[in-house]
């Protein structure tokens, strides 16, 4: 055996260890969900029988699962890219803060090394009605009309989907940060050197490298937001993703459909929908930002 | 020669087999239930007792939190693994007979009569499918109003006079009311929650006292989308949208509102009594549920007890055995005592017709109405999304009322079609 072999084989011998644990516990259950999605399985029935697209046929059919899958959208749609926009401004306004840089990281940071469930009631119980809720009584304190925040079908959404933003905002920065380190200073002093302003050096070198990044990123906060769980089983009454199934995403109706009713062909299902949602919108991505970078 | 030795030896090995097990005729069951503290507790006295009354019997108590407890008892009784006499609430039963969980208790010792005669109407109601008898329960619980007497002196009305009729109850909560400078509710004078107890009084109890009977008699048919109907939904969310007395999770919900004196009156349970008596300074009292046009209705629930399916033989003995026990008088005290329950033989509460806070539960459970669930938790969301509708999006509470009729029907009749 060569040099070369004899390392091949043990690189595979090393990988064939996690590689093992992903076929137990990732793609087999998933296969085992494939085909599962085609049953009546049910916790509640004796009986398990072929039932072809029936599940799908009735969760597209179901109007909560639709409403589901727009709340869902809702989320990606809106919390991602702000995410994304607001972490860069965060990035590029810590990368020329002279002192205190750490101390501001961490701050930014915080939030997401937070347990989720501890932010979501933190947060679920600030938003709360007068009399309790902080942010109520300050919007009272300065006679402002108070906001029904998450007892409210239209305010409920938006209200999760500022939480996540916040807390995915410590991740991001970070990433942006470490992105516009790696940028080489001389680059950018060159240019400098040759008149460029700062939005140009901004626009021209510094946004154009961090694309990657910024793809990374993108890709990463898409999923993130497409399923959305956590913060939506905490922060509404009842983890029903209420009021009115107006704060419901995706993944909460999968949860509710096999956990709470047991059908679990349904829930199935319901999960391969959304695993293609996030596949197409994921390639999509990858497509969109993944050109040449030939600087 | 040498076969017929080893048959004599198999034989006698048989024999003495035989002989151990005899000897050795202890029979171990499992009891299933939810966790909450007072009721395992309890539950491990009982145990003990039980044991010592049948020599033989061992019982032993799986617990598990009550979130996960329906889950728990999906995955493990369809595969085998299950308990051998389980504690589950009245409205799951139509699923679990469906389902075949649990088998029907022997006729020999649990006999329609013996329900007739042992329970309120409505338990022997509640259990029965297909004229066979599927659980029998220790305790039951009814609805009352609960006040604050603090806060009614405070409104300056009488503590010991709280409202008799819905009128009265109206304009009560409108003088219990509190509001800032902007017209924020800070003290409810109602508590309306419709995913609390809220929903139950809506479905038991107002649509009857309006005059809408709100299912058929085999609950089959859902019926309380009528003028009348509509009149008892109305005065619920009246109470949200035009008084503004109370509305869904003022203070995170109506009983957190009211340990923490936010809320002047709510519709609650009698398992809230060992709640609230653990709140210090809480001066509180019970009262009827208030009539209309003199009509007096109420809400009755139990958790009850079954045996799983495919227990046979020396276990189906024991657990038979272990069930009677849990429906004795005796226990039926013992759980009132310790758990805070009342008994589900009726005439075990006479000596109770005098106690202000009990006395009150037993006249509820006298006139009251069990739901027949096929899918408690699904019909629940139903009525809460309904009240919703209309609080939250200004439905119009008669087009709202007949949708939500229309949807619990097709929740009903498919349960049935399956």
């Amino acid at each position: 055996m060569t040099l070369a072999a004899k390392r091949a084989a043990t690189a595979y011998a090393f990988l064939a260890v996690p590689l093992v644990f992903f076929i137990c516990v990732r793609f087999a259950p998933m296969l085992y969900m494939m085909a599962m999605s085609l049953t009546d399985w049910g916790l509640l029935r004796k009986t398990l029988h072929f039932v072809g697209l029936a599940n799908y046929a009735a969760v597209l059919a179901d109007p909560v699962f639709l409403q589901a899958l727009a709340n869902t959208a809702k989320y990606a749609v809106f919390g991602a890219p702000a995410v994304i926009v607001v972490s860069l401004c965060v990035a590029l306004l810590l990368d020329r803060v002279p002192r205190g840089k750490g101390l501001f990281r961490l701050v930014y940071v915080l939030p997401y090394i937070t347990p989720v469930v501890a932010v979501s009631w933190v947060w679920r119980w600030m938003f709360q009605s007068p009399p309790l809720g902080v942010i109520n009584a300050m919007l009272v304190a300065v006679g402002l009309p108070a906001a029904a925040f998450l007892n409210s079908p239209t305010q409920a959404l938006p209200s999760i989907l500022a939480v996540n933003v916040w807390v995915e905002l410590g991740y991001c920065t970070t990433i942006f940060l470490a992105g516009i380190q790696t940028i080489p200073a001389d680059i950018v002093e060159a240019a400098r050197i040759d008149g460029a302003s700062g939005r140009q050096v901004l626009g021209k070198i510094i946004l154009p490298l961090l694309l990657p990044v910024t793809l990374f990123l993108t890709v990463i906060e898409g999923i993130q937001f497409l399923r959305i769980f956590t913060q939506v089983y905490n922060m509404s009454m009842q983890a029903m993703g209420g009021p009115l199934n107006s704060t419901k995403s995706a993944a909460l109706y999968i949860y509710q459909k096999a956990f709470t009713n047991f059908e679990m062909g349904l829930a199935a299902s319901a999960s391969l929908v959304l695993f293609a949602i996030i596949l197409v919108v994921t390639i999509a991505q990858m497509r969109l930002f993944d050109r040449k970078l030939d600087y | 020669m040498k076969r017929t030795r080893i048959g004599i030896l198999l034989f006698a090995a048989l024999l003495l087999a035989g002989a151990v097990a005899i000897q050795a005729q202890d029979v171990t069951i499992t009891y299933w239930q939810y966790f909450y503290e007072s009721k395992v507790n309890l539950m491990n006295d009982l145990i003990q007792k039980f044991e010592a009354q049948n020599p033989g019997i061992k019982v032993e108590q799986v617990t598990f939190p009550y979130e996960s407890y329906q889950q728990k008892v999906a995955a493990a009784i369809p595969a085998g693994e299950g308990p051998d006499v389980i504690n589950l609430f009245y409205g799951w039963l139509p699923l679990w007979v469906k389902s075949g969980y649990i088998q029907p208790l022997p006729a020999s010792d649990f006999s329609s009569d013996y329900f007739k005669k042992t329970y309120y109407p409505f338990v022997a109601e509640s259990v029965n499918f297909g004229g066979k008898n599927y659980a029998a329960p220790t305790a039951v619980r009814a609805l009352a109003l609960f006040y604050n007497k603090k806060l009614f002196k405070d409104a300056g009305l009488d503590p010991n006079a709280p409202p008799k009729t819905l009128d009265e109850l109206a304009a009560y909560a409108k003088k219990l009311s509190k509001y800032d400078s902007q017209g924020n509710l800070i003290q409810s004078g109602l508590l309306m929650q419709p995913d609390g107890q809220g929903h139950v009084w809506l479905r038991e109890v107002l649509f009857r006292q309006f005059g809408a009977i709100p299912y058929s008699a085999d609950g089959r048919t859902v019926s309380y989308n009528t003028p009348a109907g509509v009149q008892a939904f109305q005065w619920y969310t009246d109470r949200i949208t035009k008084d503004k007395v109370g509305y869904p999770n003022f203070t995170t919900d109506d009983v957190t509102a009211f340990k923490a004196q936010k809320g002047a009156m709510n519709v609650d349970g009698s398992f809230r009594i060992a709640t609230l008596n653990a709140v210090k300074d809480l001066d509180w009292g019970v009262a009827e549920l208030p009539t209309y046009k003199g009509i007096k209705s109420n809400f009755a629930s139990f958790w009850t007890n079954a045996i799983v399916q495919g227990v046979s033989g020396k276990k189906l003995e024991a657990s038979v055995k272990f069930l009677k026990f849990l429906t004795s008088p005796e226990v039926q005290e013992l759980w009132l005592q310790k758990v805070g329950e009342l008994p589900a033989t009726p005439s075990l509460s006479d000596k109770y017709k005098n106690d202000p806070v009990i006395s009150v539960f037993l006249k509820g459970l006298a006139y009251a109405h069990a739901t027949s669930y096929v899918d408690e938790a699904g019909q629940r969301t139903i009525l809460v999304d309904a009240v919703n509708e209309v609080s939250l999006k200004n439905g119009d509470p008669a087009a709202v009322l007949a949708a939500a009729a229309a949807k619990e029907q097709k929740l009903i009749s498919d349960f049935w079609k399956q």
